[in-house]
């Protein structure tokens, strides 16, 4: 809302403050400062002259005129002026040498054309009032000669662009403005919508409310014998114009006014294109109506019309219809105000995405008793500005509404703020915000609930839910203009704030001992923390795929990660999907910064993977906010929701060991990304079970399952070269993927018992086939072992002759200790024979050499 | 010298003595270093050194002169057993400066083998504002991203037709009608948390959350907020007030300066937006003739999130009840935080995982 602080200044005695202290007193009410824009501050030496002699100058490009002007000096000044729609006697704005027009730019004395201009004639873009402009502005000829323009014309001002809550929609208008600067400055504010109606009898024209929900008051009033070539005087223009609307015709440019002053929107009608009596009624099924904006629009059954013989003739309190638009003929003016469902019109606006100034304030509420006098308003202004006459009579269609009444005991603001106002305080301010207070209960008139700003209606089991009961009751009637007012806490908001959020005590409050975070929260923490340390860079990817991303990964069909949840409105039309898997983002996040010269790269990344299930109800429902859904209906939003577990993954690529004058580096493998995985598993404290695997998007013979006991919990190791190849990664990248919500947060370590006896060490080498996975090789020993191994540690794999055709050789040292004594050399060499024979009965294992 | 022979005995002279002990000293200060004062040791100070025989030879001689030959004897070890002592420092001295000096490195050589990584700073910003607050005997609560919209609107007072809900660019999935949405915001947990715990309740909750927003340098689609909501008997919006002093304090410092001001937000009433004073322009450029600032826009606060006590509708909602319960809720941009405490000027450095961007937040910020 932009708020000309000369047309604020109309109704509230505002001291003589600056522009910043008004916004600041706004701001802190809750009418918040986006800007200020000053006019007309730097406009100077501008003074009103009369054209006494015009020379056409020739042989020039343009039209070219040498004025004689007469600005109440002892001679008149020669100007030279390229514009001709003045004529001799016609009175104009004229910016003296040393003026100074918005934008610094500086008149003076100069010779052009071949003649002396001694100052410029100016039109209004010249003098900042419009945007562009056509030619010279001619003033109404009675203008007295020699006066200052800009005081003249009003044109020195400061505009407040302010920012209007949803909930506030009574300022969006001057007339709300202005009665908050009046309760914040404590000055008295007169209501522009306090008017004299005419005592008139009859109807303008036959209206009815055909739908009472959709519409509870309809007024019209009409104009005949207007002149439609009046124009706008320029104070209309100019305020409208700052207000941020532009000027178009004096029976549109004074509805706007009309709207921006009072708040209530009006619809201009050529009442001679319309036929019959007009009925608001909600739309029939198949109907259409050409809007204003030539756009030929379906109309959905609930959009609420304004309608006459030929059916729809307008969309209420969005758009106008085009048959019965005000033309450049119309005489005969029909002015409605009237007040709409502002759910109806918020709907309807949506639908049709169309957003007016009118909807605007219709879906943040209009005040349901300003039609009457905002009509007459406009009829004044028609009138008095376009000549035409006041039909006599107006139509005034309603239904009734109950009152709305709110009862609270007078301590509840204080209650609500921890501040102890007293009861006067309490009353004064909802006084001051236009509520009636009257003591005690008051049993509120049959079917007398409040309707909310939003058209809802508070059912009274909602509403009994919602009192507040207590000592010293009193029940306030919120004024018409502000439906938003229905709840206890409402008026507590309005105490409050009048008070001033400024006041309000800073308290901390006495919370319960927490339990700290969970067991999962900090595994989540760990993990990130240990997955740095060992080098890996965090990224926060979009969790947005695409079905390439899925094929860039060779997903199978029918691989479960195809099945994506689908964006109906994605950013991006490559990108509709949810990403079931963290790969993608990671390595586009990888590519990203290659393409950014780094070549040896390690990120990783945690978050959520989406996975829908397969026969998950399509929708989740919507249930009532009357009171706690039960159990069941808690289970149904579950099942309606995809999985979302936590994960995480890294990518790898380059050197994961820097070269360096130390010498060669080295380059990350499928090796570090299983380590990477088994880093986060020793986080949660458990150890993975390595198995080789195939799966996408991994290279097959590189490929390790993770798991935990037997439940799978992820996959690592180097990517499938076609994998590499559609990102355009470098060469061998490494990943692994590991769902840490399979992974329980672990249970408290136990303190193992040190053993003081000495340790004996035994080493082994072992054939093997080669194909043998060093896992199983490895479990064999230790189980063959027994109690007495201390560890078991694979320090060479050689696969050379020496080892035999199709085998391997394993290296192991077996460290052997003992909690009690110190190990004979039987016992030693007993537990060691038993490793290398249930390793050779498991894999087949021999001991090399033997 | 002759060899030792205890059958003849031949008398110690004083003069013997006397050579046998500069031989030794000289040889001992002419050894160069540690072998050579160990052949010298042996040579002079071993079992068959002069100086040794003839303090075996003692014995032989009269008890008359026993004393004296002992004494003369006597001095003499102890003159060379300190000369072998002193020099055997000397010269170890000189081999340690020397090996020492040997195996001296260029310390400065650069050592970048295996480099650390670093935690993406959301992340970390977002465990500070946990801590912070479980600090204050709050739990860190958390919900879906991919939502019910019942939960992201409905049950936080957002009607179908509430303007709000149309200022919230929605990513609906599936379908428009599926009843599922990406939250808007991280206040469904709000409600998530009011259904599965019991009262009171103190819970803090930091995540993703998504609107259509495309991105630049002051908007991402997906962005990070945190939400905290206290529902407790009497609580009131000056505990409120005192909650989010405390968090700006911990979050930017002492002395930070803040400031409440009416807002609107359906799921509370009375509800408030949390200002900070302007860490640039200190609040000055929001006074007229005064050089503008762009952190601001001049207006001398900038915003930090909103607030406010929980509507007593999104109680029922939750099967509270706002009779004997009352709270407060306020939602936070962990963006717009990291912007403001780390001087972060362009979102899009925050999305796109540039490593040189998060590098230097290291493990925490």
């Amino acid at each position: 809302m932009k708020v000309p602080l000369s047309w604020l200044r109309e109704y509230v005695d505002l001291p003589p403050v600056t522009a910043h202290e008004i916004a600041d007193r706004l701001t802190a009410a809750g009418l918040k400062l986006e800007a200020i824009s000053s006019h007309g501050h730097d406009l100077k030496n501008v003074v009103v002259g009369q054209v006494i002699e015009i020379e056409e100058l020739t042989g020039f490009k343009k039209p070219i005129r040498h004025c004689l002007v007469e600005v109440g000096e002892a001679e008149p000044r020669e100007i030279v002026c390229g514009a001709t729609n003045f004529a001799i006697g016609d009175v104009v704005p004229v910016a003296l040498p040393g003026a100074v027009l918005p934008g610094g730019f500086e008149i003076a004395s100069r010779k052009t054309y071949g003649r002396l201009s001694d100052g410029m004639i100016c039109s209004e873009a010249e003098l900042g009032i419009a945007e562009s402009s056509p030619g010279i502005l001619v003033l109404p000829a009675d203008t007295p000669l020699g006066a200052d323009v800009v005081e003249l014309l009003g044109l020195r001002d400061d505009v407040l662009e302010l920012e209007i809550t949803p909930d506030c929609g009574y300022a969006l208008s001057i007339r709300g403005v202005a009665r908050e600067a009046a309760t914040a400055f404590g000055v008295p504010f007169r209501d522009p919508a306090a008017l004299e109606l005419p005592a008139t009898e009859g109807v303008t024209h036959p209206a009815e409310i055909g739908d009472p929900t959709a519409c509870d008051r309809f007024v019209l009033r009409a104009v005949s014998g207007f002149d439609p070539s009046a124009e706008s005087p320029l104070w209309m223009r100019v305020r409208l114009t700052r207000a941020g609307m532009r000027p178009v015709s004096l029976a549109v440019d004074v509805t706007n006014y009309v709207m921006l002053e009072l708040g209530q929107p009006l619809h201009a009608f050529d009442r001679n294109t319309i036929q019959g009596g007009i009925v608001v009624r909600r739309a029939l099924p198949g109907e259409r109506l050409e809007t204003l904006d030539h756009v030929t629009r379906d109309l959905a059954e609930d959009d609420i019309l304004i309608t006459d013989d030929s059916g729809a003739i307008g969309l209420a309190g969005t758009m106008g219809g085009l048959s019965t638009e005000i033309s450049g003929s119309t005489t005969d003016i029909v002015i409605e105000a009237a007040h709409f469902s502002a759910t109806g019109v918020a709907r309807m606006s949506r639908r049709h995405n169309l957003v007016s100034e009118a909807s605007k304030r219709f879906e943040r509420g209009v005040d349901r008793e300003l039609p009457l006098a905002a009509s007459w308003r406009a009829v004044q202004l028609l009138t008095e500005l376009g000549d035409g006459v006041a039909e006599p009579g107006v139509t005034h269609a309603q239904a009734d509404v109950a009152p709305v009444s709110i009862t609270i005991p007078s301590g509840h603001p204080a209650r609500v703020a921890g501040v102890p106002y007293t009861r006067e305080t309490v009353v004064t301010r909802l006084e001051q915000i236009g509520c009636r207070v009257v003591d005690g209960v008051v049993e509120a008139a049959e079917g007398g609930r409040g309707v909310a700003a939003t058209g809802v209606v508070t059912s009274g089991d909602l509403a009994a839910k919602l009192a507040v009961t207590g000592d010293d009751p009193i029940t306030v009637y919120p004024p018409s203009w502000r439906p938003d007012l229905t709840d206890p806490n409402d008026l507590a908001e309005e105490v409050i704030r009048l008070e001033g959020y400024d006041t309000l005590p800073s308290v901390l409050p006495g919370a319960p001992a927490g339990a700290g975070l969970t067991e999962t929260q900090r595994l989540r923490r760990r993990v990130g923390r240990s997955l740095a340390l060992a080098g890996y860079v965090e990224v926060l990817s979009y969790p947005f795929i695409g079905a390439r991303d899925l094929d860039h990964l060779q997903l199978p069909e029918g691989d479960d990660r195809r099945r994506a949840t689908r964006l109906v409105n994605p950013l991006s039309e490559d990108e509709p999907f949810m990403r079931t898997t963290l790969l993608p983002g990671l390595l586009k996040t990888l590519v990203r910064n290659v393409g950014r010269g780094f070549t040896d790269l390690a990120l990783f990344e945690t978050g959520l993977v989406y996975r829908p299930g397969a026969d998950a109800p399509e929708t989740a429902p919507i249930l009532t906010v009357e009171r706690r859904p039960t159990d069941e209906e808690l289970a149904r939003f579950s099942a309606a929701l995809p999985e979302q577990p936590v994960r995480v993954a890294a990518v790898l690529a380059g050197e994961f060991e820097r070269s360096g004058w130390w010498g060669q580096g080295r380059a990350a493998t499928w090796a570090d990304a299983i380590e990477a995985a088994r880093a986060v598993a020793r986080e949660a404290g458990v150890s993975l079970d390595i198995r080789a695997d195939q799966h996408e998007p991994w290279h097959p013979g590189r490929c390790a399952a993770l798991y935990v006991g037997e439940v799978l919990v992820g996959h690592a190791g180097e990517l499938h070269p076609r994998v590499v190849e559609a990102y355009g990664l470098p060469k061998r990248t490494a990943a692994m993927e590991l769902e840490l919500s399979r992974l329980a947060a672990p249970a408290p370590a136990q303190t193992p018992s040190i053993s003081a006896y000495p340790v004996a060490t035994q080493d082994v080498a072992l054939i093997v086939p080669a194909d043998t996975p060093v896992s199983s090789v490895e479990a064999a020993l230790r189980d063959g072992a027994g109690d007495l191994l201390e560890s078991v540690r694979l320090f060479d794999v050689y696969e050379g002759a020496q080892a035999g055709e199709g085998n391997k050789s394993l290296a192991y040292t077996l460290r052997f200790r003992a909690a009690d004594r110190t190990l004979t050399a039987d016992e030693i060499a007993a537990a060691r024979d038993a490793a290398v024979e249930l390793a050779a009965a498991q894999v087949g294992a021999r001991l090399r050499g033997v | 010298m002759s060899d030792y022979d205890p059958v003849e005995v031949t008398p110690l002279h004083a003069d013997e003595l006397a050579r046998a002990e500069a031989d030794a000293l000289a040889a001992i200060s002419s050894a160069a270093d540690l072998d050579e004062l160990k052949q010298v040791r042996l040579a002079h100070a071993g079992d068959r050194s002069p100086i040794a025989l003839a303090n075996r030879e003692i014995g032989a001689l009269p008890p008359a002169a026993r004393a004296e030959a002992g004494k003369r004897i006597g001095a003499a070890r102890k003159a060379v057993g300190e000369a072998l002592a002193t020099r055997q420092t000397e010269l170890e001295a000189e081999r340690d400066a020397r090996v020492l000096v040997e195996e001296t490195v260029d310390v400065t050589l650069p050592w970048d083998r295996a480099p650390r990584g670093a935690r993406h700073p959301l992340t970390t910003l977002q465990e500070r504002i946990a801590d912070c607050f479980v600090a204050m005997g709050y739990e860190v609560a958390e919900g879906p991203e991919l939502e019910a919209e019942w939960f992201n609107f409905d049950a936080l007072n957002i009607a179908p037709d509430h303007p709000a809900r149309s200022d919230h660019d929605t990513f609906f999935v599936e379908s428009v009608k599926s009843g599922k949405v990406l939250r808007t915001q991280t206040s469904p947990v709000q409600i998530r948390a009011l259904l599965e715990r019991p009262l009171p309740v103190y819970v803090i909750s930091p995540g993703k959350v998504f609107r259509t927003d495309e991105l630049d340098a002051t908007h991402t689609p997906v962005f990070h907020q945190v939400e905290g909501l206290a529902i407790d008997k009497g609580l009131t919006m000056a505990h409120l007030k005192g909650t989010l002093d405390r968090f700006a304090e911990v979050m930017f410092g002492e002395g930070i300066s803040t400031r409440f001001r009416p807002n609107y937000f359906p799921f509370t009433e009375p509800s408030a937006e949390m200002d900070l004073r302007c860490f640039v322009c200190r609040g000055a450029s929001s006074v007229p003739g005064n050089p503008p600032c762009r952190t601001c826009k001049s207006e001398g606060w900038i915003e930090w999130g909103g607030c406010g006590m929980v509507n007593p509708r999104v109680l029922i909602a939750c099967g509270v009840d706002p009779s004997v319960y009352s709270g407060f809720a306020f939602g936070m941009g962990i963006e717009r935080t990291l912007m403001f405490r780390h001087n972060a000027e362009d979102m899009r450095d925050m999305v796109e995982g540039d490593i040189r961007f998060t590098l230097p937040f290291g493990m925490e910020v």
